[in-house]
């Protein structure tokens, strides 16, 4: 076997243990996050203020963000439909683009750079200069006082916030439509209505709700496990959005192959 | 009384610990020398449970804390006291909150008025005035900072207290305030105290007795006039290097 075999081995080798030992200390992590979950005192309140701090600090760019994905849409579909395709039909392409995809991937992706960010530069900075050390010095958790509160806020709140980004996105498609299309409001609302089934709303939600998982337990566990000064505090906070925005848009499409295959 | 017997630890290719054995009685103050990178950080954290040996044991009070279930351990870090080299205050808390968590009987920590008078009196003990308590830790100087981290180790009354480098980085005049503080506290309160510390001049001055870790263990161990007196060659060169480190940085040392 030649040299550069070898190394080749050694390095895929390393890399394999590297993973396994990281998917290892995840399940620590959230073995341990399931255990401080009986110091409801804890977390609870904790959590209702990251709950407040993540969702009146998001909900601004979540709408703004929605409503230009809805208006853009509607003004494309206006674009693409000329000839037999009815008018109407944007009605549908928008209502269905932003609640089915646009509503939650975005707002997913946009939360993923801002509160993963967040998370992990947070906690990445505690763990470097001996917070959470001395948390646990202190004999308490740092399961229940820094990592369960941020995940359930995720968990709680992103779907909320994709809800507003929904109606957000069609309300502005709406109003986009009727602005620079030949659409009037009956058009519009008919084609909302023609391939709308209720399971649509739940969709959005659900897929909200993995995000808001990827996001808050992959941000909690790469601060969580931030090594090496303020280089690694920058490593885990890139690691975090990088890596959050990836599993979105693997979710993005495991969801739509499970839930939507007919 | 704190026993540590043959600890060992390694990250990666390094070995930080390699069988280190010690012994803190009742009452005394340790003080732990060494240079940087010895493991001296490390031998307080395997005390104190936040790091797993690779080998040895150490028991305090007759529990072996490697072998503790976490309520064991957590009660256990109830009666010890940590003092952290830059205070490691909680950013996003005053200095009423940051001393309040010091309070490791949940009973005192959830009653208010006990724990303001108690916040108040950790502060006077470390000299700081009661307006600090409002204060955030990025309003607050370096050895206040570190004066707020003893503070807060000693909230909850412990039974031993763990000081790593109290004296880092400060200067020679907040260096002294500490020292003496850490003399008076171990006097005042009476706990068993192991200081890991560069400072041979504070360490001195503070303990009852002296280790000097190097290469992994411990090189020698005696009281301060021994320490003095010994002709071992590890103890001599790290008193020279200190002797010489301390002459072109404050011009001297009083020992």
């Amino acid at each position: 076997m030649t040299a550069l075999a070898i190394q080749v081995q050694h390095r895929v080798g390393r890399a394999v243990l590297d993973t396994l030992a990281a998917v290892g200390r995840f399940a620590a992590l959230v073995v341990e996050m399931g255990r401080g979950l009986t110091e409801v005192r804890v977390w609870l309140p904790r959590t209702l203020d990251e709950s407040w701090n993540i969702g009146v600090g998001s909900f601004f760019i979540v709408l703004l963000i929605s409503s230009f994905a809805g208006a853009v849409t509607a003004l494309q579909a206006g674009y693409q439909f000329t000839g037999n395709i009815p008018i109407y039909v944007v009605g549908s392409v928008v209502t269905e683009s932003v609640v089915l995809e646009l509503g939650p991937v975005l707002v997913g992706l946009i939360l993923a750079g801002r509160i993963g960010a967040r998370y992990a530069a947070e906690l990445g900075t505690m763990r470097v200069t001996e917070q959470i050390d001395a948390l646990e010095s202190l004999g308490r958790s740092p399961a229940s006082h820094l990592l369960i509160p941020r995940v359930l806020a995720c968990l709680l709140m992103i779907p909320i916030l994709v809800i507003f980004a929904d109606v957000m996105g069609v309300a502005s498609g709406w109003f986009a439509s009727k602005q620079a299309l030949p659409v009037t409001d009956a058009d519009f609302i008919y084609g909302a209505r023609v391939f709308w089934r209720p399971f649509d709303a739940w969709y959005s939600i659900i897929k909200a709700f993995f995000f808001a998982g990827a996001i808050g337990f992959v941000s909690c566990y790469m601060g969580y496990s931030t090594k090496q000064g303020a280089e690694g505090v920058g490593r885990s906070t890139t690691g975090a959005v990088v890596t959050s925005s990836v599993l979105i848009l693997l979710l993005d499409t495991l969801l739509a192959k499970l839930l939507l295959s007919v | 009384m704190i026993e540590i017997t043959d600890l060992a630890k390694h990250f990666g290719a390094q070995v930080v610990l390699d069988g280190v054995t010690l012994s803190v009685k009742e009452g005394e103050t340790m003080a732990l020398l060494g240079p940087s990178g010895t493991g001296k950080s490390v031998l307080l954290k395997t005390i104190i449970g936040l790091i797993r040996p690779d080998r040895g044991r150490v028991v305090v009070d007759d529990l072996d804390v490697a072998t503790l279930s976490r309520k064991a351990l957590s009660r256990l870090r109830g009666t010890i006291g940590y003092v952290f080299q830059n205070g490691a205050l909680f950013d996003s808390m005053n200095v009423f909150e940051n001393v309040r968590l010091g309070l490791t009987d949940p009973d005192q920590f959830k009653d208010l008025d006990f724990a303001r008078s108690r916040v108040a009196d950790c502060l006077a003990l470390v000299n700081l005035p009661a307006e600090t308590t409002g204060k955030m830790p990025s309003e607050l100087s370096g050895g206040m900072r570190k004066r707020v981290g003893i503070a807060r180790a000693i909230a909850g009354r412990p039974k031993y207290v763990l000081y790593d480098e109290p004296t880092s980085g400060l200067d020679p005049v907040n260096a002294d305030i500490i020292d003496a503080l850490v003399k008076r506290l171990d006097t005042e309160l009476g706990v068993t105290s192991i200081m890991v510390t560069h400072d041979v001049r504070g360490a001195f001055r503070t303990a009852d007795r002296v280790a000097l870790l190097t290469q992994g263990r411990i090189a020698a161990i005696g009281t301060p006039d021994d320490f003095l007196a010994s002709e071992d060659p590890a103890v001599r060169a790290f008193l020279q290097r200190d002797f010489e480190l301390s002459s072109t940085s404050s011009g001297g040392v009083d020992r």
